[in-house]
């Protein structure tokens, strides 16, 4: 129950009102930015251990903390943001609510699968908003499946799977080998790692698909190791359990004493807890306190979401969806993220451009791309699809 | 026999040269105080937690030091390194300013959104003002009329009439500005902004932008150009602009807006001082936990000297 996304307690719309900033000053008609975040709830499934439960308003309270960011600004500016929270159940109508959202707003974040952002991007009345995708991290979203009234702030898995391996290329651990899951996602997933490590010319010497299906908690010290000792021998073990169900009791039980890394262990997040450079403690300290728990990569997707919107709307002094897609996809958007680069959005798929926190749960092992890994536009572009590599023709003008 | 007198006159002269380099170690609560004469770090006092900003009062006397973690500004005897009192100063102050008057300071509250002014003498809370999210450079023109705050979230320079401590102006700068200074005659402006890349550069009349400093560093990739902190030469001809993870200091024309030079110093530059005759420049060089010392004349590094961990803030005593 914990893992299923209530809808108790979260209206069909939340309209969140905050106080502009006293001192502030307006010098002209307010110029009004109303934006709604859409989210498709999603099952989840059953996980082994109770320890880390999604939390409800996941994504959604990096939305809130980025738009009182948005209207402090706009408070000088003479521009007011405003959200509205739209949150469909499982069996709910997503058109019908996208109908809704769109009647309020032109500028929408999208929470949900690849598919459900696609029945909403491709709606008759959807055609001059401007969407943000701050959830699925599927590869087609930034190639065949691309839309043009869609852009990313969610990294995409390869982005993230390539970060891992440039950290494992630097550290000179080449030798790999890979537990799978059995889900969809697992298996999605596992097929990122395949491709990073051989894009970074890394070799899975060998995998393993997990079959356990006990409950594993009291004796993961007797199976887990005999499970992995059929592995030829290894620099790390890549695990492919992003749903969270297994991942956990492989760490400090595996056969060889290895580095565990992928879903579990070493990791790759589009944001992460223990990121505290570049100013990043602010954000931190400013989510915390609105949300009463750290700050998750999903959360980082929606904020950066509404400060792009927030950045534009301050520069070209508009709430066009046309004229702030032209700023934000021109070489003069440029956005702080609190990750030590601007962030900025790929031209030729609307992914925005930005480092990946390659991290363990208590600390960051470092920002990617690694010092060494060139680019000959941007060492960013080293992470995941790369202008030659999109199928996506829809940002061609 | 003259030229030994001469000899001797000179190294008589030497100790009017002397003077101390004080910096702030936010990741050890401690100052380092670097004696100019034997470039070597000569004390190391306690301060409170992650001490950033630091600035002398007038005649010396009194370091003022913002310990951002233990949200004060404390106030140190430096011929003693003890801490002889606490100012109020609003939650975790970052950077401040101390007016011409050499009483009030124009203070930078990170994580509130605020501008505190505080009364050093009285120990104070003089005015609270809002301004825009995550504020941090401060300046105050040399007339005092005009403090400076600027939002690394916002975006904005704010600009505030010390007489009525209000906001008069609001300008929009690039992404995360983090420093800003008056040139010595007040008529401009300068404003840094980290993630922008740029400097951007208003006339104080008017609050109207006038000048763009771009920098690029062949071999350093263009979105680690980070510039924060800076000053002005002597004469003004020049603006010495640390370069954050770029491990530069970029020499800046001030008449064209045009790099001239950049010099090599250490990992990841926040701010600097002058020695007291000006003739060299010492630069917090945070992740290296150094001070590179630059001769201003030749514009060359000649020493690097370890101080704690992150030294941040920089200030001179003669």
């Amino acid at each position: 129950m914990n893992h299923l996304i209530r809808t108790t307690g979260l209206c069909a719309a939340m309209v969140l009102a905050v106080a502009l900033p006293a001192g502030a000053q307006q010098q002209k008609p307010a110029l009004a930015v109303p934006m709604v975040y859409l989210r498709q709830e999603v099952p989840q499934p059953p996980v082994l251990s109770n320890l880390d439960p999604i939390p409800d308003d996941l994504g959604i309270a990096g939305a809130e903390v980025a738009l009182k960011d948005n209207q402090s600004t706009g408070a000088f500016m003479g521009q007011d943001f405003s959200l509205t929270v739209i949150s469909v159940p499982p069996d709910g109508d997503l058109p019908a609510a996208a109908r809704d959202a769109l009647a309020q707003a032109q500028l929408v974040l999208l929470d949900g699968e690849a598919a459900h952002l696609m029945a909403v991007t491709d709606l008759p009345e959807a055609k001059g908003a401007l969407f943000f995708n701050v959830a699925a991290g599927d590869e087609a979203l930034r190639s065949d499946e691309c839309r043009a009234n869609l852009l990313h702030t969610i990294p995409e898995t390869a982005a993230r799977t390539d970060a891992l391996m440039q950290v494992l290329v630097a550290r000179q651990w080449s030798d790999l080998a890979m537990i799978v899951g059995p889900t969809a996602k697992d298996g999605t997933f596992a097929d990122h790692l395949r491709r990073s490590a051989a894009k970074f010319g890394l070799a899975i010497a060998g995998e393993v698909p997990w079959t356990f299906d006990t409950d594993l908690r009291d004796s993961t010290m007797d199976e887990v190791p005999r499970f992995t000792q059929t592995l030829p021998d290894h620099d790390v073990l890549l695990v492919a359990d992003p749903t969270d169900d297994f991942g956990r009791y492989v760490l400090h039980n595996t056969w060889l004493p290895r580095p565990v890394a992928g879903s579990h262990g070493l990791h790759a997040e589009g944001w992460a807890s223990v990121i505290e450079a570049w100013g990043a403690v602010q954000l931190q300290n400013r989510f915390e306190a609105h949300a009463a728990r750290p700050m998750r990569g999903e959360d980082y997707a929606a904020w950066t979401a509404i400060r792009a919107i927030g950045e534009a709307v301050t520069r070209t002094g508009s709430a066009d969806p046309a004229a702030l897609r032209a700023y934000m996809l021109s070489d003069a958007f440029q956005l702080d993220g609190f990750k030590g680069r601007a962030l900025t959005f790929r031209h030729w798929n609307g992914q925005m451009r930005q480092p990946i926190a390659v991290v363990n749960d208590r600390a960051l092992v470092t920002l990617a791309p690694v010092a060494g890994f060139l680019h000959q536009r941007n060492e960013t572009d080293s992470l995941g699809l790369d202008e030659p590599e999109s199928r996506c023709t829809a940002f061609k003008e | 026999m003259r030229l030994l007198l001469a000899a001797l006159l000179t190294s008589v002269a030497l100790p009017a040269m002397a003077g101390e380099i004080w910096v702030t170690n936010e990741k050890d609560d401690t100052v380092s105080v670097i004696d100019v004469e034997t470039l070597e770090v000569v004390n190391t006092y306690p301060t409170g937690e992650r001490p950033r900003g630091v600035t002398f009062s007038k005649d010396f006397s009194r370091l003022y030091i913002c310990a951002s973690d233990s949200n004060t500004v404390q106030v140190m005897d430096p011929n003693t390194g003890e801490i002889l009192h606490d100012l109020p100063s609003g939650e975790d102050p970052e950077q401040f300013v101390l007016a011409p008057d050499d009483r009030h300071l124009y203070i930078a509250n990170e994580d509130d959104a605020v501008t505190t002014v505080v009364d050093t003498q009285s120990r104070t809370v003089v005015a609270q003002i809002n301004v825009g999210i995550e504020p941090e450079g401060m300046a105050v023109s040399p007339d005092g009329k005009v403090a400076i705050t600027t939002s690394e979230t916002t975006n904005m320079a704010h600009w505030i009439d010390t007489a009525t401590q209000t906001l008069f102006a609001n300008t929009l700068v690039d992404a995360r500005p983090r420093h800003a200074e008056f040139t010595a005659d007040g008529a401009a402006l300068w404003v840094s902004s980290e993630i922008g890349g740029t400097i951007t550069v208003f006339e104080t009349k008017g609050q109207t932008e006038i000048g763009k400093v771009r920098f690029a560093i062949q071999g350093v990739n263009q979105d680690l150009v980070q510039p924060v902190g800076f000053k002005f030469s002597p004469d003004g001809a020049k603006a010495f602009v640390a370069l954050g993870p770029a491990n530069h200091v970029a020499v800046v024309n001030t008449a064209t807006y045009e790099v001239e030079k950049f010099i090599l110093v250490g990992r990841r530059v926040w701010h600097m001082a002058y020695s007291p005759d000006q003739s060299q420049l010492f630069t917090t060089n945070g992740v290296s936990g150094d001070v590179t010392v630059i001769d201003v004349a030749s514009e060359e590094p000649i020493k690097s000297i370890k101080v704690g961990r992150f030294p941040w803030g920089a200030a001179m005593r003669p």
